[in-house]
């Protein structure tokens, strides 16, 4: 299991969004493709924008559908940004 | 060019604005005063900063000002940012007003420590400050991606705490939306006010017409800031170009505001006559009282936001046809 650290690389509040496009191709991206489940950890980030959470999941679900939920779990996600991501999960999964 | 920054002049009334902006000869930018008193929203001195940071100084002048509150504009660093001598010299200080003077963010690293730094500015409960930093992170990041701006953004905020209200404006003197939605959706963007109507639109993007987006982009920033003004009921306007959607104030007296996809159905005022902005405004009034928990917000965003994708992906399919 992978552990991605987010607090890290975006700080308390997560919107620098060429950040989070390299975490999904440095880190996210190589791990799924080798079959590896990964953690998003978000322990100390109070929030987030869409934008970032679209340039960090948003192509992985469509690479690999809502399968991809079987092997990437978010850790420690506050309320703000269990929103976020749910709301790009539904838009995703829904297109 | 000129501007006049007269007495009143907030998002309410912006037409006042309006009717004071001359964008001809674009060479100069003549700046005139109320002459007793100058109160305007922060959301236009970005706009005059915006214009002003296209000339040289010398090409930019001021009247004399008079007004008792003139030193505002000081403070709010207009003469700075235009590279101009402020006719001010003494350090006022109202303990009513908190504010973020007029910022140029030309890159996100900027942008990123804007954010961390204007929550102390604006002396915010933190439990409040996610719906403003989420605010300047989206729009501020689209000025950088879609604008071709070679100034960057330009922001300005206040708090007053008399009406517990943060007036915040964003604004740059680049390609318009219009042009920035041209290559994909030119149907859709034949006029300045239509670009903005459907630039409100969740799911819309610049850079695609897929749903769903690219993988950096979306579509959702303007939507989601839109959704933000209506939930906290407060005021919100794009100008760009000729064009100006303005939402209007809900009531709020009524519990429960509906979110809706298409920027039509809001009440709103709108006009595609507007003297020409080379470049894009977006101004928001945040009501601080209004704003519940951030997640909270999100929810009801998230319905609207999944509705609308819905209703899209139905409008699709193939329909039974009956002959």
């Amino acid at each position: 299991m992978k552990t991605i650290i987010i607090l890290k690389r975006a700080g308390s509040f997560a919107e620098n969004k060429d950040v989070a496009r390299d975490i999904r191709l440095a880190q996210l991206a190589p791990a799924l493709a080798k079959g590896e489940e990964v953690t998003l950890d978000f322990n100390g980030v109070t929030g987030a924008t869409q934008s970032f959470i679209h340039a960090l999941i948003s192509e992985l679900i469509r690479e690999y559908g809502d399968d991809v939920f079987d092997r990437l779990y978010f850790k420690d996600c506050s309320q703000t940004v269990q929103q976020i991501i749910n709301i790009v999960a539904d838009y995703m999964e829904e297109r | 060019m000129k501007v006049h920054l007269s007495n009143y002049a907030y998002l309410r009334n912006f037409s006042v604005f309006l009717n004071g902006f001359d964008p001809s000869d674009p060479t100069k930018l003549e700046i005139t005063t109320n002459d007793n008193w100058i109160a305007v929203h922060p959301a236009i001195l970005t706009v005059v900063a915006a214009l002003g940071l296209n000339l040289p100084s010398e090409n930019i002048t001021f009247d004399e000002i008079t007004a008792r509150s003139g030193y505002y504009l000081d403070r709010m660093g207009l003469f700075d940012i235009l590279h101009k001598p402020s006719p001010f010299t003494i350090a006022y200080h109202e303990a009513a007003w908190r504010f973020i003077p007029l910022t140029q963010i030309k890159t996100q690293e900027e942008q990123s420590k804007f954010i961390s730094e204007m929550v102390p500015l604006l002396h915010l409960d933190p439990k409040k400050a996610d719906a403003i930093k989420y605010t300047v992170g989206e729009l501020v990041r689209n000025v950088l991606e879609h604008a071709n701006a070679p100034n960057g953004a330009i922001v300005a905020a206040q708090y007053s705490q008399k009406s517990n209200v943060i007036r915040l404006g964003i604004c740059d003197t680049g390609m318009g939306i219009k042009s920035s939605l041209a290559h994909t959706w030119r149907g859709r963007a034949q006029d300045d006010l239509s670009a903005i109507k459907w630039a409100l639109v969740p799911g819309v993007s610049g850079t695609t017409m897929r749903e769903g987006g690219t993988a950096e982009n979306a579509g959702a920033g303007l939507f989601f800031v839109k959704s933000i003004s209506m939930l906290t009921r407060d005021y919100f306007v794009v100008y760009s170009g000729s064009g100006v959607y303005r939402l209007l104030k809900r009531r709020s007296d009524v519990q429960s505001v509906r979110l809706r996809a298409d920027p039509d159905e809001d009440k709103h005022a709108e006009t595609d006559s507007a003297p020409f902005f080379p470049g894009t405004l977006v101004a928001i009034d945040i009501s601080v009282d209004k704003i519940e928990e951030f997640a909270s917000l999100l929810e009801a965003i998230r319905m609207a936001y999944s509705s609308a994708v819905q209703a899209r992906r139905k409008a699709r399919y193939k329909r039974p046809r009956f002959i």
